[in-house]
């Protein structure tokens, strides 16, 4: 292990660095602390110009009651929802299938095709802005969620399939191989065999592309407008013209935006960092 | 994708608004409406959704879906959604900023509205929405600019409000010496400083050669424009400007007046809700035209009209129609643009002006003290792509003046390109 | 999808089917995916390279004007702006790496609650750039910002705070994209830190290795797949930011935090803009910047590959 176990050595350098942790925490976190403790602020302080100090009355969570029911808010959340999870839902379906067809399979084009995916997903979004759009547009799909999540689904099949494909990798070939021999037909081996070994990967996935595709704001404000379909990063703008210099408000609505991807990450964290990990590192 | 501001007859009718009857009834219409809004600021907010529970009161099978867009991020839209999936009605500005969107044909001539009745009522906007003869929307409001000013730190220090360049500078240096800045700013959204080039260039130079710079018949480089900027850069060596006002928009600019820190703000009349919210009362809050520079040349004025279109794809014209004429009816003006509203000036001439200081200042010097002429502001009288090269321009010429050779040689450059389209 | 799939190879054909149905079932799987993939990523790509050579508002006709573009972006201040600042962005942004395995040495202790911290340390990732953005540009705020304090105890001072200072806007909007993207490459060491064989350590151990020279020669190598993602991963962090050039400052004070990826962005889509072929120029350029990048990365993996067979 390195560096050093700590439980190694002395006394004074265990103290210290427990000493040290939150320290170097609270110093990391310094501009996220800040906005919570805005967050929870009255009005006054900011016109008075208390910033900083303890907050004049404590507010709990009025700020955020605001936010709830007195701006657009709910419905860029709710909008947020509509589009991830039906992305998510996508690409898992499309990249287990690309996954299995390139793990699995020799095949001449095998290592092109992947390669296709890899380099794909590495472009910058402005090269594909303008067509994408027209495209979009000429679907009759511009500004529905509808024409967001396609485009989220396609592009993300291209890291998923990296992901995939290197998880199905390292899985025992001997299983399929076993199978074959029983004469048990190709989509059964996908279905009944490959498929609930990847329930580790698909759940990692999930995670992943939920904070990919509910942080996203660029392509949110390329094919969407207005708080019908436009996700939360892109209703912050909004909620932010409407509170302008409100910095309680804005803070709060912040906090708010931020929030699921948050729980989500606690809630499957082990996914999470597996995830990131083993996809990426084969 | 579309849920629905329903104007319910069960709706709390906002306090101080009452049912206007204008046009009513006529015939009630139905099927959809779709209107698309910038006016995202709290005060525009509520007259716009007002009017659409008015307008939905007076035609209970309408189906009306209002979205506001913020108004910054509504600028960067607009092209994407009258290309791509037009509502039937969308705010705009008048005037030259209207003019991309009426040569790609995605605003619909809406002449046949403007026959009769509308031309005499609207007269005096009508020009603003013309190009080749034809109409091209309605508005609904216009504002004066002008120099807002903390009317108690005026007194304090016995000063009265300045009509010439000299005690324009004489009084800032006054406020300067006591601590005070003398402008509030704020440039991060660039067009605040637009207002501040119009007034100067139209004080120096005259409203003639201003309109022939924006529409770009004359050169950037030159003694004239020059003289312009030597005027600002005289208040900038002051330090008559707020520090960091590029990191700010106009709303963030607002508090440092609104503490006392800052004397005066150059803004449009839109500003005088916002300067109530935060304290300041008709004791404090004060507003002068802005002054003379070279003695002699009649006075020009920022007068901004804001607009309501069809686009060429709206799918439900005579509906839009019907909500066009019901913004611009008498009744509806007074209302909307009273006080306690828009605080703004009617376009129809026979609504009357709200009995508000600001309102009637702004009426009377844009009626009897603007000989010069009228201009609808920087960024709507420039082409869009100028305007947005030269604010940033001006906002550098702020920071740094010494830029200025550098920054002369690129708008011309710029406006070579540009207007040769 | 995949029943109607079966069906339909049921009766005569199925002979045929099962005869060939290694060699045919993987482009049935890949159906779907490819289709999606080709029609909303590789498609684009060359249209683009194609809009680059006309001059379009994107409504009307499009005109061919050939290189022109191209030649007006040799003469466009704006656009030599943003090619630098991309350049400051991939050269600084790289500093994540470092500064995430230090985070990762620091944490990579078995003590009581170090997976909540691991945890918190990894939270600004997860968070939106948006939100980083605001949360940033509250803490350069020149009025109230923490940091305007902090550096003002020591005597410093910023004119006209850090994002309104057009020398050190771009480094200031990467600091505060360096954030995240170290937590990033801190969870990859993290990872990496776990697979590092213990007995190497010992043994170095006992030739007299430690610190530095430990760090240097025995681990690092060893954590070479996770430095490999940490780069790919912060240099297409790096040409890809936008979220935070348009929340903090939207490319000012007067264009001078502009990068490619926003200027192309507000030439194609503003108010002021819808000159497509002019942003798909653009575009191009920092697609071929990025194609460096995609050159190496697939170089790589495919002599891993190789060694794989």
């Amino acid at each position: 292990m390195f560096p050093n176990p700590i439980e190694k050595q002395s006394r004074g350098v265990q103290i210290s660095y427990q000493a040290l942790l939150p320290v170097v925490l609270i110093a990391w976190l310094l501009p996220l602390l800040a906005v919570m403790l805005f967050s929870i602020k009255p009005e006054s302080d900011f016109v008075s110009g208390n910033y900083w100090g303890l907050p004049d009355t404590l507010e709990g969570f009025k700020n955020y009651g605001k936010v709830f029911f007195e701006s657009d808010m709910p419905k860029y959340l709710w909008n947020s929802v509509r589009i991830t999870v039906p992305t998510v839902i996508g690409c898992m379906i499309l990249s287990s299938m690309t996954g299995f067809a390139l793990g699995v399979y020799k095949f001449r084009a095998n290592l092109w095709i992947f390669f296709m995916f890899v380099a794909g997903n590495f472009v910058p979004f402005q090269i594909l802005m303008v067509p994408v759009r027209d495209l979009t547009v000429d679907l009759d799909m511009y500004n529905t969620v509808r024409g967001l999540v396609l485009f989220h689904v396609a592009f993300q099949t291209g890291f998923c399939t990296l992901f995939m494909r290197n998880f199905i990798r390292a899985l025992p070939f001997e299983l399929i191989e076993a199978a074959r021999v029983e004469g048990i037909a190709e989509w059964r081996i996908f279905w009944y065999v490959v498929l609930p070994l990847m329930k580790p990967a698909l759940a990692a996935l999930a995670v992943l592309i939920f904070t990919f595709i509910w942080n996203d704001y660029f392509w949110a404000i390329v094919l969407t407008q207005g708080s019908e379909t436009q996700p939360v990063t892109a209703g912050i703008t909004s909620f932010n013209a409407q509170f302008r210099a409100a910095y309680h408000l804005m803070s709060a609505g912040s906090i708010v935006a931020a929030l699921p991807p948050v729980a989500m990450f606690f809630l499957m964290q082990k996914h999470f960092i597996a995830g990131l990990t083993l996809g990426a590192v084969k | 994708m579309h849920s629905i501001i329903k104007t319910s007859f069960a709706a709390i009718v906002a306090a101080g608004i009452t049912a206007t009857s204008a046009q009513a009834d006529a015939h009630a219409l139905s099927g959809d409406l779709v209107i698309f809004s910038d006016m995202s600021n709290p005060a525009p907010r509520a007259v716009m959704e007002g009017m659409v529970e008015r307008f939905g009161e007076m035609h209970p099978e309408l189906n009306i879906e209002l979205t506001v867009i913020d108004r910054e991020a509504y600028k960067t839209q607009i092209r994407n959604f009258l290309t791509a999936d037009a509502p039937d009605v969308a705010n705009w500005y008048a005037a030259n900023r209207m003019l991309p969107y009426v040569e790609a044909g995605l605003f619909e001539d809406v002449s046949d509205m403007w026959e009769g009745q509308m031309s005499e009522e609207l007269a005096s906007t009508k020009g603003a929405m013309t190009i080749d003869g034809k109409q091209y929307g309605v508005p609904y409001t216009y504002y004066q600019w002008g120099v807002y000013y903390r009317k108690d730190l005026m007194e304090q220090f016995g000063l009265s409000e300045p009509t010439t360049w000299e005690e324009e500078k004489a009084n800032c240096q006054t406020y300067l010496d006591n601590g005070i800045k003398c402008y509030t700013i704020g440039t991060k959204f660039l067009w605040t400083a637009g207002g501040w080039f119009d007034y100067l260039n139209m004080r120096t130079n005259g409203y003639d050669y201003h309109a022939a710079l924006t529409a770009g018949q004359e050169k950037w480089d030159s003694e004239k424009t020059r003289a312009t900027f030597a005027n600002w850069r005289e208040l900038i060596d002051m330090g008559a400007f707020i520090d960091n006002h590029q990191t700010y928009s106009w709303q963030e600019a607002m508090p440092f007046m609104v503490n006392g820190e800052a004397a005066s703000y150059l803004m449009g009349n839109f500003s005088v809700a916002a300067f109530r919210e935060g304290g300041l009362d008709d004791s404090k809050l004060d507003f002068y035209q802005f002054p003379e520079i070279t003695a002699g040349i009649p006075k020009g004025e920022d007068a901004p009209t804001d607009t309501f279109h069809i686009p060429s794809g709206a799918k439900n014209k005579e509906n839009a129609k019907a909500f066009l004429e019901f913004v611009v009816s008498a009744d509806n003006q007074t209302l909307i643009n009273n006080g306690e509203n828009l605080g703004q000036l009617p376009v129809n001439a026979l609504s009357s002006v709200d009995d508000d200081k600001f309102l009637n200042e702004g009426f009377a010097m844009l009626s009897n003290d603007a000989p010069g002429g009228i201009a609808q502001f920087f960024d709507r009288d420039a082409p869009a792509e100028m305007a947005a090269v030269a604010m940033e321009g001006f906002q550098e010429f702020m920071l740094f003046p010494d830029n200025l050779d550098d920054i002369l040689a690129r708008l011309d450059a710029a406006a070579v390109d540009i207007y040769a389209e | 999808m995949t029943n109607t799939t079966v069906s339909d190879f049921e009766g005569p054909k199925r002979s045929w089917y099962k005869r060939n149905e290694i060699a045919v079932t993987p482009y049935l799987f890949l159906i779907p995916g490819v289709f999606f993939f080709a029609v909303y990523v590789i498609f684009p790509v060359f249209q683009s390279f194609n809009i680059s050579l006309y001059k379009w508002d994107g409504l009307g006709e499009a005109e061919y004007v050939g290189l022109t573009n191209y030649q007006k972006l040799l003469d466009d201040r704006a656009f030599e702006v943003s090619l630098w600042n991309n350049l400051k962005w991939l050269v600084l942004y790289l500093l994540a790496i470092p500064a995430g395995l230090m985070i990762s040495l620091f944490l990579n202790q078995k003590v009581v609650g170090i997976r909540l911290y691991k945890s918190l340390f990894f939270f600004p990732f997860v968070i939106s750039q948006i939100v980083v953005g605001l949360v940033f540009s509250w803490f350069y705020d020149p009025t109230f910002g923490i940091f305007t304090k902090v550096i003002g105890w020591v005597g410093l001072e910023i004119k006209g705070g850090v994002l309104g200072n057009p020398t050190a806007v771009t480094y200031g909007i990467i600091a505060a994209g360096l954030w995240p993207q170290t937590a990033y490459c801190m969870i990859l060491y993290l990872t990496g830190l776990n697979a590092v064989d213990p007995e190497q350590v010992e043994a170095a151990r006992l030739d007299g290795a430690k610190g530095w020279k430990m760090l240097w020669y025995v681990i690092i190598p060893q954590l070479k797949p996770a430095t490999f993602i940490a780069f790919v991963v912060t240099i297409v962090g790096a040409l890809r930011s936008f979220d935070l050039i348009s929340i903090m400052t939207r490319g000012g004070p007067f264009g001078q935090s502009r990068v490619l990826s926003y200027y192309m962005f507000e030439k194609a889509l503003s108010e002021y803009g819808f000159r497509m072929g002019y942003g798909a120029a653009i575009a191009v350029v920092l697609f071929l910047i990025m194609l460096v990048f995609i050159a190496y990365f697939l170089w790589s993996m495919y002599q891993e590959e190789k060694g794989a067979r």
